[in-house]
C-alpha cells in the first residue's frame, strides 16, 4: 500500500479496496469451489447489512431534513389544523422515524421475492415502483451512450498519451484533463446550450464555413495529428500537411455543397471510410503483414458496400429488432468471411473482419438516418433548429422509425457531450497511469528482448494488462449510471432518476427519495461484488480468500 | 516513504539513455545530500512549475477575495458592498473594464452589473468567500474524521476494523450529491459553516480507506516494534510514529478532496440545496444568472471562471504535492536534453579516440 501513488484519489481508493476486500494471493493455490461459495455467501451477507444500514441512515436524515407539513404551516385555510392532522395521520408522522423505517423496510424486503412495495408518493399518489420504471428507462437512455463513449474515448486518448509520454501531446492531454476535471458541469451545460445548440442552429441557417475558420481548423487538425503520430521531424511535417489539407478539403466541401443541410454518405464514402477502418483494425489487431486478415476485412467492406442498395429496401419498415438482427448478421458474416480465408490463425482474421463489419454496418445505419435529416429539420415542429436544448423528444412530432431515431439523437447530443467531457478526463488519467505502470514491468522488457514487434508488445502485452485496473472502475460507473446525472438532467429537463430525486426532495416526498436511493445503492453494492470477481478472474495472482 | 532517494532506475525504458539516467540520479543524490525529508519534499514541490504557478494564482485569488470587499474584521478597499444597489453605469450594466481611450481601465463596475444594479465584482467576491470557506472547512474537517476512523481501523484491526469499514461502506453507498442535497436542505442556506460541516460528515470515506491502508502496512514495520518495546502507548505509536509517515498520502488527498469540495458546494448551491439567496455563493450566482446569459453574459462568466480557477489550481497543487511526496519521483530529462547528452558523449568519445590516435 505504500506505493499507491497512482493517478487521482479515486484510483488510490480502488487500490485500497482491492487490498481490503480481495486479499493478495498466498503462493499456494486454493481449492476452488467450496471456499468460493463461502466467500460469495459472506460477501452477499455483509453487502446486505451495508445496504440496510445505508437505507437507515438516509431514512433518518430524510425524516429530519424534510417537512411534509411545510405548505400547510403557512396556509391560511380556515381548517388548517384539521388539514395538518389529516396529513399527519396519512403519513404516519406521529410514529417515530425508526419505526416508519421498519415499515418501509418490510415493503422493500418484498422486492427479494418479487413483491415490491416501496410505498406511494403522497404528492401525486403514484406507486414509487411504477415511477421508477419510467425514470430508470429514460435515465439509461441518457447516460448509457455517454458512459460508453467516455470510456472508449478516454481509454484511447489515455493510451496514446502514455505511449507518447513526456511529449507535447502528453502534457497537453494532462493539462486538458485537469481542466475538464475542474469544470463545474452545470456551467459547461449552460455554455453548451448557448453555443452548441443556439449557435449551431443559427449557423445552420447559412452553413458557410469562413475561410479563416477553415484555415484555423486545418492548422489545429494538422498539429494534433502530427503530435499523435509523432516520429522524426520529416514525418511530422508530412503528417501535418496531409491532415491539415484533408481537413481543409472536407470543410470546403461541406461549406460549398451545403452538406450540413442535407447530409449523406453514399456507398462511395462508406467504402472509403470502411477501407480505412479495415486497415486500422488489422494494423492494430493483427499487423498489416497478416495478409489473410487484411483481405478478409477488405472483403467484408466490399460486401457491405455491395449490400448498400438492397439494404435500403429492408430499411423501409425498420424497427429496433430488425436493426439488432442485421447487426448480428453483420458480425456473423464477418466471422464467416474471416474463417473462410483460412490459414493457421483463422480466429484473428475472423475477429478483424467482424469488427470491420460492425463499423461498416454503423456507417450504413448513420447514412440512412442522415437521409431523413432534411425533412426532419424542415418540418414545422423543428423549423430549421434541429439541435434541441431540453426534453427527450419533440412533442407532437410524427414520423417513421428513422425520424424518431434522429429526434432522439438531436435531443441526446448535448447532454451526452456534457456528460462525456467530465468522465472522459477521469478515464484518460486512469488508462494513462495504468499503461505507464504496465509498460515498466519486466515482462514488457522480455517481450521486446525476444524480438516481438512493438505493436504486439503494446497491444497484446501492454494494453490488455493495463485494462485490468480499469475493469474495477467500470462496473461501479455503470452502476452509478442508473443513479442518473442529477445536474445534467436538471439542466436539460430530462425526466429521469435525477429529476425524480430532486422533485421528491423538493416536495418533501420521502418515499420517492427512498425509492431512488434503493435502486442506486443496490446496484452499487452489486457492482462492488462484481468488481471483486472480475478482478479475481482477470488477475490470476489474486484469489478470493474465504 | 523511504528516506533514501531511489538509486535504481525504475522506469528505464529509454534504453540508450540509461547512462544519462544514472547520471541524473547521481546529480539528484548529491542535491538532496544532508537534507531532511521535509526539505526534500519542499524542493521537489518548488521545482514543479505547474504547482508553483497554481499556488501563486490561488494565493492571489485568496488575497483579492479577503481584502477587496472585506471579510469579517478585515476591512475592504472596494467601494461597493455585495448587497448594495447602485445606479447602472453602462447600458444594460455591461462591464466597464476594458480598453478605453488607449489605456486599460477598470472603471466603476469592472465585472458589470445585474439588472437591478448590484456590482458584479462585489457579488463575485462575496460568492468566492463563501465557496472558499466551505472548501477549506470541509477539507479540514473531513480529513480529520478520515484520519481518526482510518487510523483506528488500521491500527487495531480485527473487529474494530470490520465495524468501522462496514460503516464506511454504508456511507460510500450513498451518492454524495444526493446526501449532500438532503443535508443541504436540512441545514438550509443559512451559513457556509453549517453546510461545510454537514458535507464533511459524508465526504471522509475515501480518506478513511486510504489512511487505513497506510496504517495496515506501516504498523508491521520495525520502528513500530521498537517504539512498542520502548513502552510507547498505542496513542503515541499511532500519532507520533505512524501518522507522520502517512502524511504524504494524507496531504495529497486532502488537496484533491478540496478540489472536489468546491465543485460539490457549487453544484448543490446551483441546485438550490446549498447556500441560497439572499446569501451568495458561486454556484448560486450561476443558477440565478443563467437565464440572463443571452443578455448579460458577464454575470454568468465571472462566477464560473472563479470556480474553474480555484478547482484547477488546487488540482495542480495536489498533483505537485503527489510528485513531491513520491519517493520514486525523479527529474525527467526531456528528449532534447537526452539528445544533447548523447551528442556530448559522442564528442567526448571522438576526442578520446583522436587523442588515443595521436
Amino acid at each position: 500500500m505504500a506505493t499507491t501513488t497512482t493517478s487521482g484519489s479515486a484510483a488510490a481508493e480502488t487500490d485500497a479496496r482491492s487490498a481490503s476486500d480481495v486479499a493478495p494471493a498466498p503462493v499456494r493455490r486454493q481449492r476452488r469451489g467450496a471456499p468460493m461459495a463461502t466467500f460469495l455467501g459472506r460477501r452477499f451477507l455483509s453487502s446486505l447489512i451495508v445496504l440496510v444500514g445505508a437505507t437507515f441512515i438516509v431514512y433518518m436524515l430524510l425524516a429530519y431534513a424534510i417537512d411534509p407539513l411545510e405548505d400547510l404551516r403557512t396556509s391560511t385555510a380556515p381548517n388548517k389544523q384539521q388539514l395538518i392532522e389529516a396529513r399527519i395521520a396519512a403519513l404516519n408522522l406521529d410514529t417515530p422515524p425508526a419505526l416508519r423505517w421498519l415499515q418501509w423496510l418490510r415493503g422493500a424486503a418484498g422486492c427479494v421475492v418479487g413483491n415490491c412495495d416501496l410505498g406511494t408518493s403522497w404528492v401525486t399518489g403514484a406507486q414509487v415502483t411504477s415511477m421508477l420504471q419510467g425514470a430508470v428507462y429514460s435515465t439509461v437512455q441518457l447516460v448509457a451512450s455517454a458512459t460508453f463513449l467516455a470510456i472508449g474515448l478516454g481509454v484511447v486518448v489515455g493510451i496514446v498519451s502514455a505511449l507518447r509520454q513526456y511529449t507535447g501531446f502528453d502534457y497537453s492531454v494532462t493539462f486538458g484533463s485537469f481542466v475538464l476535471y475542474s469544470l463545474p458541469s452545470f456551467w459547461v451545460a449552460v455554455l453548451l446550450k448557448q453555443w452548441g445548440a443556439i449557435g449551431f442552429n443559427d449557423f445552420l441557417a447559412d452553413p458557410v464555413v469562413k475561410t479563416g475558420t477553415t484555415v484555423l481548423l486545418a492548422l489545429i487538425a494538422g498539429v494534433v495529428w502530427s503530435a499523435i503520430i509523432g516520429g522524426p521531424l520529416r514525418r511530422r511535417l508530412i503528417t501535418f500537411g496531409v491532415a491539415g489539407a484533408a481537413t481543409a478539403a472536407v470543410l470546403v466541401f461541406i461549406s460549398e455543397t451545403g452538406w450540413l443541410l442535407d447530409p449523406s454518405l453514399g456507398p462511395v464514402v462508406i467504402g472509403a471510410i470502411g477501407v480505412g477502418i479495415a486497415y486500422a483494425v488489422v494494423a492494430l489487431g493483427a499487423g498489416l503483414k497478416n495478409r489473410r486478415a487484411l483481405y478478409s476485412a477488405l472483403t467484408t467492406v466490399a460486401l457491405g458496400v455491395a449490400l448498400y442498395y438492397p439494404l435500403q429496401y429492408a430499411f423501409v419498415n425498420a424497427s429496433w429488432p430488425l436493426i439488432i438482427g442485421l447487426a448480428v448478421v453483420a458480425v456473423g458474416s464477418g466471422i464467416l468471411i474471416g474463417y473462410l480465408f483460412g490459414g493457421p490463425d483463422r480466429i484473428v482474421s475472423a475477429r478483424a473482419a467482424a469488427i470491420t463489419a460492425v463499423g461498416v454496418g454503423v456507417l450504413i445505419f448513420v447514412d440512412r438516418v442522415m437521409a431523413v435529416w432534411y425533412t426532419y429539420s424542415n418540418s414545422t415542429r423543428i423549423n430549421g433548429r434541429p439541435i434541441a436544448t431540453i426534453g427527450s423528444q419533440t412533442p407532437g412530432l410524427q414520423g417513421d422509425f428513422w425520424v424518431e431515431v434522429l429526434d432522439k439523437f438531436t435531443h441526446l447530443l448535448l447532454p451526452t457531450i456534457a456528460l462525456i467531457l467530465i468522465s472522459f478526463a477521469a478515464y484518460t488519467r486512469y488508462s494513462r497511469a495504468s499503461l505507464l505502470e504496465v509498460m515498466n514491468h519486466d515482462y514488457i522488457r522480455t517481450a521486446r528482448a525476444k524480438g516481438l514487434p512493438e505493436r504486439v508488445v503494446t497491444v497484446r502485452h501492454g494494453f490488455r494488462n493495463s485494462l485490468i485496473p480499469l475493469a474495477t472502475v467500470v462496473p461501479l460507473d455503470i452502476a452509478a449510471l442508473f443513479g442518473g446525472a442529477i445536474i445534467t438532467e436538471r439542466i436539460f429537463a430530462w425526466s429521469g432518476m435525477g429529476t425524480m430525486f430532486i422533485k421528491g426532495l423538493q416536495t418533501a416526498d420521502a418515499n420517492v427519495v427512498m425509492g431512488y436511493f434503493i435502486v442506486t445503492a443496490a446496484l452499487l453494492v452489486i457492482a462492488n461484488i462484481v468488481v471483486d470477481f472480475v478482478y479475481a478472474a482477470l488477475d490470476p495472482r489474486i484469489r478470493v480468500n474465504a | 516513504m523511504t528516506l533514501q532517494p531511489p538509486l535504481q532506475p525504475a522506469e528505464a525504458h529509454h534504453d540508450p539513455a540509461e547512462a544519462v539516467e544514472q547520471n541524473e540520479n547521481a546529480i539528484e543524490l548529491k542535491e538532496v545530500e544532508g537534507l531532511s525529508q521535509g526539505r526534500i519534499v519542499m524542493r521537489r514541490f518548488l521545482r514543479h512549475r505547474g504547482a508553483m504557478v497554481s499556488a501563486f494564482v490561488l494565493l492571489f485569488v485568496i488575497l483579492l477575495v479577503t481584502t477587496s470587499i472585506g471579510w469579517g474584521p478585515i476591512p475592504g478597499w472596494w467601494k461597493y458592498g455585495y448587497k448594495e444597489l447602485n445606479p447602472i453605469t453602462n447600458a444594460g450594466g455591461a462591464p466597464t473594464m476594458g480598453f478605453h481611450d488607449g489605456g486599460f481601465t477598470f472603471g466603476e463596475h469592472p465585472f458589470g452589473q445585474d439588472n437591478i444594479g448590484k456590482d458584479g465584482f462585489a457579488v463575485v467576491m462575496r460568492g468566492t468567500q463563501q465557496s472558499l470557506t466551505v472548501m477549506f472547512v470541509l477539507g479540514i474537517v473531513s480529513t480529520l474524521i478520515g484520519i481518526i476512523v482510518g487510523s483506528t481501523a488500521g491500527f487495531f484491526r480485527g473487529r474494530t476494523d470490520n465495524v468501522l469499514m462496514r460503516v464506511t461502506d454504508m456511507f460510500i453507498t450513498i451518492p454524495v450529491i444526493m446526501i449532500g442535497a438532503i443535508l443541504g436542505k436540512w441545514v438550509g442556506g443559512a451559513s457556509p459553516w453549517a453546510l461545510a460541516f454537514a458535507l464533511a460528515v459524508i465526504s471522509w470515506t475515501g480518506m478513511a480507506r486510504l489512511v487505513r491502508g497506510e496504517f495496515l502496512s506501516l504498523r508491521e514495520r520495525e520502528f513500530v516494534d521498537a517504539a512498542r518495546v520502548a513502552g510507547a502507548s498505542n496513542g503515541r505509536i499511532m500519532f507520533k510514529h505512524i501518522l507522520p509517515n502517512a502524511i504524504g498520502v494524507i496531504i495529497v488527498n486532502a488537496t484533491l478532496l478540496m478540489a472536489a469540495a468546491i465543485l460539490l458546494e457549487t453544484a448543490l448551491s446551483y441546485l438550490g440545496f446549498g447556500i441560497t439567496s439572499p446569501e451568495v455563493s458561486l454556484g448560486q450566482l450561476i443558477s440565478e444568472y443563467q437565464t440572463a446569459f443571452a443578455t448579460r453574459p458577464w454575470l454568468f462568466w465571472w462566477p464560473g471562471l472563479f470556480i474553474v480557477t480555484i478547482a484547477l489550481t488546487i488540482n495542480f497543487i495536489g498533483d505537485g504535492l503527489r510528485d513531491a511526496f513520491d519517493p520514486r519521483q525523479r527529474r525527467i530529462p526531456t528528449r532534447r536534453a537526452l539528445a544533447r547528452a548523447d551528442r556530448r558523449r559522442e564528442h567526448a568519445a571522438a576526442r578520446a579516440a583522436a587523442s588515443a590516435k595521436a
